[in-house]
């Protein structure tokens, strides 16, 4: 099974990614087969759910190995979300170990998190908010700092080294939304529901070649 | 910093788009997959069906307009009325829906919030609260009620109680919905919209009584919403959603104005 694989772990509604990309023209396969994954072109991981369940699943099927020998061997990977926050090494979510592709962890929004007039900002972060382009990406093509994704979250990635933050968005803090080591990027909003600025970026990844200086 | 969300809400009856004032007397108004695609070509934030089918063996024709939605729009929704299950919750999730929004059901049987929000996560529920007022009285110290069944059955259960017991149980959002004030085009309840939207940490969509763009700036600001629920004011091409944002734009609300 070759082209664009998607990682099925149990963990939220994977058809909308899969119909997004069916709207740019895309095929794609929904699987959890590990052979597959490892065989794939390019690879997406997406997820809603918890921390926890969602490493149970990937350790039953077998698929953090293939994700990580497929990182290893050059396949492009999406991050999307929950798969974002489970290729760092752990999470503050369940507190349990993750899958270390990129150093670094998954925190939580603090409790008292407020905008710059002291208003108080609820959890999760629910709607519509900017990325900062903080490096340039060819993920990042023909999308503008003003374009807005959708996000719904209450936990975010840390990546140890500033070198992996390829973007960021402010939230009460300003924390990592889109992060990058060689053939992977990850984003923590939902680029399926994000509208046009979405679609293209999905786009954006189907045709990179997984090279990132 | 977050934009604040502008969700056009379409009634959908056996298929078809419908509009109503204090939940009576609806009329069609037109295919509900291509109102969909209109708003999101315009730039709703999100949108919301519910489905106001009286019969409960029809309900498929529901799942089948979801399905075309979810085809052509690439922004969240979500889908409510006559959920009762976690059975019922998963057809619309499978179909395409992001959400659920369950209302009377969730009066009737609280667990099914909590099992909900465990089965899919607290992201996927959303609480539909109608809401009348009714002055202080004893059990209603807020002084609103929750009323079911479309307006017709009140329950004797207070409006902030019971949002704060939602959120507990694990309901991710609120869709909170004067009676008084649904399709009037006078403004939103904004006293009933603050005292939710700030008693509880989870987001408040205000919903009834959007008229002129002004209602939208009061309701984000005075109210304290998170989002604002529109029908009419966009439904007979009165308001473009773009012009009301462009509105609250220049009002000093941060909305997504580009898309």
């Amino acid at each position: 099974m070759k082209g664009v694989v998607i990682v099925d772990y149990e963990a939220g509604n994977l058809t909308s990614v899969q119909r997004a990309l069916n709207r740019v023209n895309i095929k794609s396969y929904i699987t959890s087969n590990p052979t597959y994954i490892l065989e794939a072109e390019r690879i997406i991981f997406p997820g809603v759910g918890a921390a926890g369940k969602a490493m149970q699943v990937l350790k039953k099927f077998g698929i953090d190995k293939a994700l990580r020998t497929a990182f290893t061997k050059g396949t492009p990977i999406l991050g999307i979300c929950l798969g974002t926050q489970i290729i760092m090494e752990r999470s503050e979510e369940d507190d349990g170990e993750c899958l270390g592709i990129v150093p670094g962890e998954v925190k939580r929004f603090p409790e008292d998190l407020k905008d710059q007039d002291g208003q108080k900002l609820k959890v999760p972060h629910m709607g519509w908010n900017r990325v900062i382009q903080k490096k340039k990406h060819p993920i990042f093509d023909g999308i503008d700092p003003e374009h807005e994704f959708y996000f719904v979250h209450s936990y975010y990635p840390c990546p140890r080294q500033e070198e992996y933050i390829i973007g960021e968005t402010e939230y009460g803090i300003v924390f990592c939304s889109v992060l990058g080591k060689e053939n992977l990027i990850a984003v923590q909003f939902h680029p399926e529901k994000s509208g046009r600025p979405g679609l293209r970026l999905l786009q954006n990844f189907c045709n990179w070649d997984g090279r990132y200086a | 910093m977050l934009s604040r969300r502008i969700i056009p809400c379409l009634d959908v009856r056996a298929g078809r788009l419908t509009k109503g004032i204090k939940f009576k007397n609806n009329i069609d108004i037109g295919d509900p997959v291509e109102a969909a695609e209109k708003y999101y070509e315009e730039g709703a934030d999100e949108l919301v069906f519910y489905d106001i089918t009286a019969s409960y063996e029809k309900r498929d024709i529901m799942i089948e307009t979801v399905r075309k939605v979810a085809e052509r729009i690439f922004i969240p929704f979500s889908v409510g009325g006559g959920i009762r299950t976690i059975e019922d919750m998963r057809k619309v999730l499978l179909a395409g829906a992001e959400k659920v929004s369950i209302n009377s059901a969730a009066v009737r049987n609280p667990d099914l919030i909590y099992q909900g929000a465990k089965e899919f996560g607290s992201q996927c529920i959303v609480l539909g609260m109608d809401v009348k007022k009714v002055g202080k009285k004893e059990g209603i110290p807020s002084g609103y009620e929750i009323v079911i069944d479309g307006g017709r059955t009140y329950t004797g259960i207070d409006a902030l109680e019971w949002a704060k017991k939602a959120e507990e149980l694990g309901a991710g959002e609120i869709c909170l919905n004067s009676i008084d004030a649904d399709g009037t085009q006078e403004g939103y309840e904004i006293n009933l919209t603050r005292l939710i939207s700030t008693n509880v940490d989870i987001p408040v969509i205000a919903s009834g009584g959007a008229g002129k763009p002004e209602h939208l700036l009061e309701v984000l600001t005075e109210g304290k919403a998170d989002a604002a629920l529109i029908a009419s004011i966009v439904h007979y091409g009165k308001y473009s959603i773009y012009g009301l944002k462009r509105f609250l734009m220049e009002n000093g609300i941060k909305v997504r104005i580009k898309w």
